[in-house]
Order: structure tokens, then C-alpha cells, then sequence
């Protein structure tokens, strides 16, 4: 046994510095399409070759709705290619602000796998890792809704699923917030609506919180996190952006 | 040496039709069967010539149902017929030619209005699920099947008899009528004193995927451990159909996230073999390097996550550390962590630096030696050792009888692997070897995912020193109607994807045969008579993916 506690010993300190500094490592994020300004005689064909709809013409320029985005790159890997930036903080409020100051410094998280591919719930899973290491800000996954403060939805909000979701936020005492995690659970994805799957899991359950991302990385979903208990300021997304949004909560 | 076993011809009657064909993808032969000689035909390509059943494909023509059921040749044979110098010609065997393909699709045909069909499930065990999936979504019945009902489409969800595959179904918005059975329960399948039934699922543990399990107990061992898949349903065949192939290339990658490259690989495999378009040399090497960095990937998480089941701490965080570092090199080299939107018909939609590449590969070789210390001191932990042990067996009978696929196939003596039997991309290229262990317990599953991790460096390695320059994508993307299978060796097995287009490139029919769907079905075994806390070890011991299962 003595094995193990010096190796984990000699491993040291992998933690990120996040938030108290940003994290510039590379390959931390594969970034956002973050749209361009349309030139003279740009048909802004682009547009067309997004499966989802998440590039739209905006006036002068092309604007990019992140819920929708699911990382196909062909925007990018196009002739007339929009731009790509980097960065992580990238959730959002959708409905409730942050809960109150009680919970300022620790929250317990239940996760639930509303009919995720595995990339977001591997995401999410992953910010327990020595990397991220969210329990040094507060953050437990708890196994019972019950305990739960943050009820953390993944996946694009299946048939079959629905009851089990329903049932888990219910179960939930309140304050409670509700956070969707990756581009299905915000807007069905590429899977909803179907006869099987909705298009997003805000028509399940009402969501507080929005991390776009296909799927995000650890550091937007810790970035959530804090925004939840008003340790962060949220994503600034492009004018359109907010206004879809606000179209979207009537 | 002497030629193989002539194969004892099968009687002529059999069959109405078969022939051989052979094109870049090798040779396949399609026999079609008499229906009242069709379990006949069946038996004999597995038990007489000795092929695994693959899965079952069923496409909805506009006056026929077409069931197709996919057999292949298994290593062995590859192997015994490697060592003869020459795999016999078309014509040479007794079997016509059936015996020196790689596949053998075994048709049925019959009219739309009739709907039943004989079980193969009896004779063939593997095609239990595939007949019980196919009576779900299609309303087909297979007569003498002795429990159908209630597997893709729960009962408590919705009405029996949706079969939301059929044509008529529109799969586009809900359907009208809705009416789910309220008093469903799961069924309860040990009657004795003191049993004690515990509902896990289908929200547990920290971050676990939906699924659920009964698991029916007497005192410490547990006695049924049936699982109840299917709440991620997200009829990614139906939703498929209609759309544009280069667009169901997208729902290709991701329905299951953890596997995407080996899923896409698979389907563009299956478009660029029905319009016979030649992918070039440096796309084919990049392919078996990615798809070998996403299996590493997929390893080190796999051996995590049986770290962690046995909550050895510091082994976890170390494992954890390595796929972190895996997934942002895959990132840093890609620009995607799980390797999405980078496959393309013809090719793949970008180029690589060989700048970058090499820096990964050095990168992910220093990755490879901390995984292998991490091996070495694993092995010398006997408290660890001791939950794995000679728990969660599958036996090699279990294996063949269940069509068991990838590394919980290979920890049992059933040397299964599409890279060698049926190789794609460039891996006939490549020399290497596949691990093999005959315990079948939790340890020898562990034992296969560290050694595959080894082999899949050296591919890397090796895709790499043979990386020839010159475009990654074909010239001219050409779209022809027709129908093809796709197959990798993904992460965790066999990934077979059939594809059927037609003229304008839109999908006609898209099946997904996805490994875990083979591996599911057989976990009860192994978590059978085993005690109940063993559960989460054997369960992480075989690292299946819902997602993949039910997508």
C-alpha cells in the first residue's frame, strides 16, 4: 500500500489554477465557430452548410446561435470559413440567477444521463479528475436527488427518459437550479424532435442554466458551476445570440 | 500441407439463389434461403462452416420484407487458411464458394403482409436480441421466440405494436396515439423464501449512463441480474432515413461519443464501398492512427473506471490523468477531444501536419510508459487483485453461444478481431498481434485492455512511419444508389453499419449492429452468481456503453 501513497504523492499538484487564473493549456477546449463580418459580394453560402442552423446571416455579418452548434466543422473546413475561437466560459442563464449565498461555497450536483452519445457525460465525469478537481471548489456528485441543489441534465431528453427526469427534480428540495449541459440537451441536437426524443430537455424539466458545447469541455461545465453559485459572471454570446434566447423564453 | 477440411456441400435445394462477389471490401456471398430450409442454411454456416453470426438487418421493401442475417469468418479460420498460402477460389470448395469469404449474408425474403417469420434464436442464440429489437420496431414476429415484447420500446412508455420502423410511420413528430400500460412492472423471475429483489437504476451512482438492472438476491448472491436497456433510445435508424448520407455521417459519430471514430469509419466505409470510390493512401494511415489514439483513449478510461470500481484512489486519479492528457493531445492534434468532424467521404476533411503527428506520437508513447508502470504496480496490489479475480467470468462457450465481440470476447479464448479477419483501411499493412486470455474473468478483461493499449501504440508507431504524402481526400466524391456494409473493430468490438442510398444520395435504410449490443446481452452471465457487491466491479469490468447499445 505504502506503493500507491508514494506515487501518488511523487505525482504532485496537476490541479488547474481555474478560476483564479485561466487555463491556457492547450487542447483544454476545441473552442466555438465565433461567426465574420460579411464582405462585398459574400453570398455567405456558409450558412447553408450548417446541418443545424446555428449560422445565420445577422445584417452584415454571420452570427452564431452556440445551442445549436454540434462541432461538424464544416464551417470551419470550408473555402469561406468562419472564424474559430478558443475559450471555455462559455455558460449562461436561462432562467433562475444564481441560488442564494447559502450556497456560495459548495453545491451537490445530480447528474442525469437524459440520453446522452457519452462525450457529455464523459465531460462531465471528467472534472473530477486531479486536472480539474472540482472538489477543491466546493462541488460533490451526490448519488441521490434528494441531496441534490444542482440537478445537472445531459443529453438530448429521450421518450423513455422523461418519467426518471420528472421524477428526479421533483425529488429535489428546493432552492434547486437545473443546468443543461451540451447542445442536445439545449436544442435536441441532430437526434430531436422525433417521435423518440425531444428537442432539448427544457421542454422536461425548466432549465436555469446553459452550457453549449458538443460536447463541452470540463472547464465550461465547471465554469457553470460557479456561475450557479454566483462565483462567475456568465458568456457574453454575440447580440443574436441573447436575442434567440429571448425569443426562446416566451 | 494439406488443404483445409473439404466443407461437405450443402443439398442444392436450399437456396434460390447465390453468388459470390468480390470487390475492394473482399469477397462476400449471398445466399438466399428457402424459408422452410432457412434455419437449415443458418446452422450450417455456423456450426459446418464454422462462421459468427454477426447480426440481423431488416429493410422494408415496397412489396417485400428483406431480412438479411450477416455471418463472417472468424479468426481462427483467417488464421488456418493464411497458413495454406491461398484462401481457395470461388469455385474449389464444397460449400460453392460460400467457405473462402470473409461475409456470407444469408437472405430472406417474404411478402409485406406476412409478418412471421421463423426463429433463429433457438439455434442460434446471438440472434435473441436482433429478433426481439426487430419485433419492437418492425412488428415482425418471429414464431417460437420465447419472449418478445417490451426490450426497445418499453411498455410503460408506449403501446405495444407502434413498430415505429416501418415506412408509414412518420418518425418526425410524436406519434397521435399514446397509450402506455400504467400498471407495468419488471418481472420478477426468482420465486423463493427470502428473496429480495433491489431496482438499480435507471439514475444511479456519480455519473453513470441510464440503464436499469434487477438484480434478484438471496442473502450476499445474486441470482438474475437482468438489464433493462433502451431509455436512450433516440432512433437514430429511423431518424436516419430521408436524410442526406453526408448528414447521417454526423448522427454516425455521434451516437455514441466515446467511440466516434470508429462508428464514422464505419459508415463512411459503407458509403464509399456502394459508389466504389478509392480513398487515398495517406487518408487510409490516418485513419488506423486515429482510430488506434481514440482506442487508447478508450482503454486507459476503460481501466479507470475499473480503478475506480474498486476504489483504488490513487490508481484511479493516476488513470484519469493519463485520458485527460490523451483527450487534449487528441484535441491539440485534431482540434476536436473525441475526434468529431473529422471523417468525410473519400477521406477525412482535413490534413494533419506530420509535424503534429509526430509530436503526438512521441507524446502518446510517454503516455503509453506511465499506463505500463501503472500495469506493473496494478498487478503487485493483491487487494485489487482480489476483487477481479475469478469474478464476472464469461466462459468460451458463453462467448460463442452469445456472439460475443471485442475485448470481453478476447479475455475468454475467442480471438475475434475485424482488423485481422476482415481487415480495413491499411491494417493488413501492419504485423501485429491480438491479445489473447482465457480466464474470462474481471483480471483477464484488464489484462486484454492493457495489452490492446500496447498493440494500438504500435500501430500508431507504425501508421505513422509508413505515412505517405499526397491529398487526404478523394478527387471526385461520386453518389451512386446502392447498399453496403461498413465494419471497424471499435474500442469495444465489431461495429457493423449498413447503409442503403439511393440515387440522390438520401438514406433508404441505415442499421447500426453496435458491439455493445452483443456484450449486454451476455452481462448477465457474468454478474450471475457472483455477490452483490461485486456488481459495480464486474459491471466496470466490462465498460459497455449504453449509449452505444441503445442508439
Amino acid at each position: 500500500m505504502s506503493r500507491w501513497v508514494l506515487s501518488g504523492l511523487r505525482a504532485g499538484i496537476r490541479s488547474t489554477r481555474y478560476p483564479a487564473q485561466p487555463d491556457e493549456a492547450p487542447g483544454v477546449s476545441a473552442g466555438f465557430p465565433s461567426g465574420r463580418g460579411l464582405a462585398q459580394g459574400d453570398s455567405g453560402e456558409v450558412v447553408q452548410r450548417c446541418p443545424t442552423g446555428a449560422l445565420h446571416r445577422d445584417g452584415g455579418r454571420i452570427a452564431v446561435d452556440p445551442r445549436r452548434c454540434i462541432h461538424c466543422f464544416r464551417c470551419a473546413r470550408a473555402r469561406d470559413a468562419v472564424a474559430w475561437e478558443s475559450g471555455y466560459e462559455w455558460a449562461t442563464f436561462s432562467g433562475g440567477g444564481p441560488l442564494t449565498n447559502a450556497f456560495r461555497r459548495s453545491v451537490h450536483v445530480r447528474v442525469v444521463d437524459a440520453g446522452d452519445c457519452g462525450a457529455c457525460l464523459h465531460e462531465v465525469k471528467q472534472i473530477a479528475n486531479p486536472y480539474y478537481n472540482a472538489h477543491r471548489l466546493g462541488f460533490f456528485f451526490t448519488p441521490t436527488p434528494r441531496q441534490a441543489d444542482v440537478l445537472l441534465v445531459v443529453g438530448a431528453g429521450t421518450d423513455q427518459m422523461r418519467t426518471a427526469l420528472e421524477k428526479a427534480y421533483a425529488a429535489m428540495p428546493t432552492p434547486r437550479r437545473v443546468i443543461a449541459v451540451g447542445a442536445c440537451a439545449l436544442s435536441g441536437g441532430i437526434f430531436g424532435p422525433s417521435f423518440a426524443c425531444s428537442d432539448g430537455v427544457g421542454s422536461i424539466v425548466p432549465v436555469d442554466i446553459e452550457v453549449p458545447g458538443h460536447p463541452p469541455p470540463p472547464l465550461a461545465i465547471l465554469h457553470a458551476l460557479l456561475l450557479v453559485t454566483g462565483r462567475a459572471s456568465p458568456a457574453e454570446w454575440n447580440a443574436s445570440g441573447d436575442e434567440l434566447g429571448a425569443e426562446r423564453g416566451r | 500441407m494439406r488443404a483445409a477440411a473439404i466443407v461437405p456441400p450443402m443439398p442444392d435445394d436450399w437456396c434460390i439463389r447465390r453468388s459470390v462477389h468480390r470487390d475492394f471490401q473482399g469477397l462476400r456471398c449471398e445466399m438466399e434461403a428457402r424459408p422452410e430450409a432457412f434455419k437449415a442454411l443458418c446452422r450450417w454456416t455456423a456450426e459446418t462452416l464454422g462462421y459468427a453470426f454477426a447480426g440481423l438487418v431488416v429493410e422494408q421493401h415496397r412489396e417485400e420484407w428483406l431480412l438479411r442475417y450477416l455471418f463472417h469468418a472468424t479468426a481462427a479460420r483467417a488464421l488456418a487458411l493464411e497458413a495454406r498460402g491461398s484462401r481457395p477460389s470461388a469455385t474449389e470448395d464444397g460449400a460453392n464458394g460460400a467457405s473462402a469469404c470473409g461475409w456470407i449474408h444469408v437472405l430472406l425474403r417474404q411478402p409485406l403482409a406476412q409478418v412471421n417469420f421463423p426463429s433463429l434464436s433457438d439455434s442460434i442464440h446471438a440472434a435473441d436480441w436482433h429478433e426481439r429489437e426487430a419485433e419492437d420496431l418492425f412488428g415482425l414476429i418471429f414464431e417460437g421466440h420465447p419472449s418478445l415484447g417490451d426490450f426497445v420500446l418499453h411498455d410503460d412508455a408506449w403501446q405495444e405494436g407502434l413498430a415505429p420502423m416501418r415506412k408509414e410511420f412518420d418518425g418526425r413528430k410524436p406519434p397521435a396515439l399514446r397509450s402506455p400500460n400504467p400498471d407495468w412492472r419488471p418481472e420478477r423471475i426468482v420465486h423463493a423464501p427470502g428473496v429480495f429483489a433491489m431496482p438499480i437504476g435507471p439514475i444511479y451512482s456519480g455519473t453513470a449512463e441510464s440503464v436499469h438492472f434487477m438484480l434478484e438476491t438471496v442473502g450476499e448472491d445474486v441470482i438474475r441480474a437482468v438489464p433493462r436497456l433502451f431509455y436512450k433510445y433516440r432512433a437514430v435508424e429511423k431518424i436516419a432515413e430521408g436524410r442526406r448520407a453526408e448528414d447521417v455521417l454526423l448522427l454516425a459519430e455521434r451516437f455514441n461519443g466515446i467511440a466516434a471514430f470508429a462508428h464514422g469509419l464505419a459508415f463512411v466505409q459503407a458509403l464509399e464501398a456502394i459508389s466504389a470510390m478509392e480513398v487515398p493512401a495517406r487518408a487510409l494511415a490516418l485513419r488506423v492512427l486515429l482510430a488506434e489514439l481514440e482506442r487508447l483513449r478508450h482503454h486507459t478510461g476503460a481501466i479507470q473506471e475499473i480503478c475506480e470500481s474498486t476504489a483504488l484512489v490513487v490508481a484511479a486519479s493516476q488513470a484519469a490523468m493519463l485520458e485527460e492528457e490523451l483527450l487534449r493531445l487528441s484535441c491539440e492534434l485534431t482540434g476536436h477531444r473525441y475526434l468529431y468532424g473529422l471523417l468525410a467521404c473519400g477521406g477525412l476533411s482535413r490534413d494533419l501536419q506530420d509535424a503534429a503527428i509526430r509530436s503526438a506520437v512521441v507524446r502518446a508513447r510517454g503516455i503509453l510508459e506511465r499506463l505500463e508502470s501503472l500495469e506493473e504496480k496494478l498487478v503487485r496490489t493483491s487487494s485489487f487483485l482480489d476483487r477481479l479475480e475469478e469474478v464476472g467470468i464469461v466462459t468460451e462457450a458463453e462467448a460463442l453461444a452469445f456472439g460475443v465481440v471485442g475485448p470481453i470476447a478476447r479475455a475468454c479464448g475467442v480471438a475475434r478481431d475485424l482488423r485481422i479477419v476482415q481487415p480495413y483501411c491499411s491494417y493488413a499493412d501492419y504485423p501485429f498481434e491480438v491479445p489473447l486470455e482465457i480466464e474470462g474473468d474481471g483480471y483477464a478483461r484488464l489484462r486484454v485492455l492493457f495489452a490492446e493499449a500496447r498493440q494500438s501504440m504500435a500501430l500508431i508507431e507504425q501508421a505513422f512511419a509508413r505515412l505517405a504524402q499526397g491529398p487526404v481526400r478523394a478527387a471526385h466524391v461520386n453518389v451512386a444508389a446502392g447498399a453496403a456494409l461498413g465494419w471497424t473493430e471499435a474500442p469495444l468490438g465489431a461495429a457493423l453499419h449498413w447503409l442503403r442510398i439511393d440515387a440522390r444520395g438520401a438514406v433508404v435504410r441505415y442499421r447500426v449492429i453496435p458491439p455493445s449490443f452483443a456484450n449486454w446481452h451476455v452481462f448477465h452471465r457474468a454478474a450471475e452468481a457472483f455477490a452483490f457487491q461485486d456488481f459495480p466491479i464486474i459491471l466496470a469490468s466490462f465498460g459497455l456503453s449504453v449509449a452505444e447499445n441503445d442508439r
